[in-house]
């Protein structure tokens, strides 16, 4: 079976050049994809988590009684919304990324970082795509009445019980679908990593292209089809949530 | 400040020439009264005059500017309270009913003793059911408030802030909001309360419910407590000329 489709794909480059799926009969190059899938899958859930906590945190700090909070929340929206994200990205790695200390690696000569280039695309991208969260998760907040705040607050919660039992489940619903949007984003621009060579699907897909100037075409076509189903599985989700958050007579 | 030094035999609510002031509009200049427990009393008056202003200082969801209002010897603009001392003495329901509306009328009545008492689930449920059976909201239990008419969500209100073992209930103009037709199962369920020896402070606008279940009438207007007086005497020989023109106008 599996020896019928890799000929089958072997033929297809033989008699059309430019459509050469080298991956798909040369072992070498599968591993490669199958490599960039497993950084571009560990880089989207991992930003996907950080970057909601970090709405999270931020949108309880941005309703801190303290000024200097507020303002720090505020700079760093204003900071990571107001830049590009491959040059958050590139400063991380290149500007920061000197700055961390390194480790001797295992042959004794070589330094690591304790920050890989891995890590710093999480780090960055979590903090971009966050920084939208902030603003999301806000919004959800303000539309929680403050008046259900008060009976909250009447029946003896603290201001921290308030925000979790109550003013979260309910600005969370609210902003489930901006949320949505806004992760979608995050999952395509894990593609950036590639600018501080982050070996994700891009990356292999590039150097296989590199060197294999045939397979371009369908590498490109991978590409299109990868992220399609990646996301339609992030959106999937994030629906399936929706409806299950969904109060009985509750926005109508 | 110590809650040791409040008897039974003193006031429960206190309040002592409490001024209140958002911005440069003042809405209490120096209201005094007392109410002692097992006291129903209710305050009325024209819209504006501060009446929910006054009550909601009671709790401190509002603060003060000067005076002062203790509730069993708690001082409750006092910086140091520790403000979920006066809310398990103080339960509140409001105009709104705000009730949180991702959780069933049963779970509405269970949260707070569970999270900020830290009570029991179990004990808690048992005791949260026969508070709504109270309510006369048996089989409504797992219904969710946007389920529910307006009536019966500030039954559920009632039920929720009865839950804290309150010493102290103080109702928001509770009917406002209602229906004509739903009012009186509200106005029922607080009734049984009040009978019941509870501590009610009602700002409210149903005069015939005020004369019915009240032992001492406020009125205030633009701030200040006009008159005052038992229901028997209130309605019939009021000399306050402003009184006197609010209750015909309502009655």
């Amino acid at each position: 079976m599996l020896e019928l489709f890799t000929e089958f794909f072997r033929q297809l480059a033989e008699d059309h050049p430019r459509w050469n799926f080298i991956f798909f009969y040369e072992p070498r190059q599968w591993e490669r994809i199958v490599k960039g899938f497993k950084y571009t899958l560990w880089l989207s859930v991992a930003c996907v988590i950080f970057s909601v906590i970090i709405g999270v945190v931020g949108a309880w700090l941005q309703n801190s009684p303290s000024k200097f909070l507020r303002r720090c929340v505020q700079g760093y929206i204003q900071f990571f919304r107001n830049t590009p994200p491959f040059v958050q990205l590139l400063f991380f790695y290149f500007a920061l990324g000197q700055f961390t200390p390194a480790v001797t690696g295992p042959d004794g000569w070589t330094e690591i970082p304790i920050i890989s280039n891995v890590g710093w695309a999480i780090i960055s991208l979590s903090f971009f795509a966050g920084a939208f969260n902030v603003e999301i998760f806000r919004s959800g907040i303000e539309a929680v009445p403050e008046s259900t705040q008060e009976a909250a607050s009447s029946l003896g919660f603290s201001r921290f019980q308030t925000y979790t039992e109550v003013v979260m489940p309910l600005a969370f619903r609210v902003s489930l679908p901006a949320l949505n949007n806004n992760l979608v984003n995050l999952v395509k621009t894990t593609t950036q990593a590639i600018g501080i060579a982050v070996p994700e699907l891009l990356y292999q897909c590039v150097t296989i292209w590199n060197d294999f100037p045939s397979a371009m075409y369908p590498t490109m076509l991978l590409l299109f089809v990868t992220f399609i189903a990646l996301v339609g599985v992030l959106v999937f989700g994030m629906h399936r949530w929706e409806r299950a958050m969904k109060i009985p007579g509750y926005g109508h | 400040m110590s809650n040791n030094s409040w008897s039974p035999d003193q006031p429960i609510v206190s309040i002592k020439d409490v001024h209140k002031s958002f911005g440069d509009l003042e809405v209490l200049k120096g209201i005094t009264f007392d109410v002692m427990k097992g006291e129903v009393i209710c305050i009325i008056g024209p819209s504006g005059s501060g009446k929910s202003t006054l009550i909601r200082c009671i709790n401190a969801l509002n603060d003060i500017n000067s005076g002062s209002i203790t509730v069993e010897g708690l001082e409750v603009h006092d910086p140091k309270l520790d403000k979920l001392e006066l809310r398990k003495k103080v339960g509140m329901v409001f105009q709104q009913y705000n009730l949180f509306p991702h959780k069933t009328a049963l779970q509405n009545v269970m949260m707070a003793p569970i999270k900020v008492l830290k009570q029991d689930k179990a004990e808690v449920e048992q005791r949260a059911r026969a508070l709504m059976a109270q309510v006369n909201l048996q089989g409504k239990e797992d219904s969710y408030p946007g389920e529910l008419s307006g009536g019966q969500q500030q039954r559920v209100a009632i039920a929720r802030s009865l839950a804290m073992n309150p010493d102290v209930m103080l109702f928001d103009e509770v009917t406002a909001a209602l229906d004509p037709e739903t009012v009186k199962e509200v106005l029922v369920a607080i009734k049984d309360l009040a009978q019941s020896g509870m501590t009610c402070m009602l700002v409210t606008h149903e005069m015939g419910f005020a004369r019915e279940i009240a032992d001492h009438i406020y009125f205030t207007d633009r701030g200040v407590i006009v008159e005052h007086g038992p229901p028997s005497t209130f309605f019939t020989e009021a000399s306050d000329p402003r009184t006197r023109e609010f209750l015909s106008q309502i009655l």
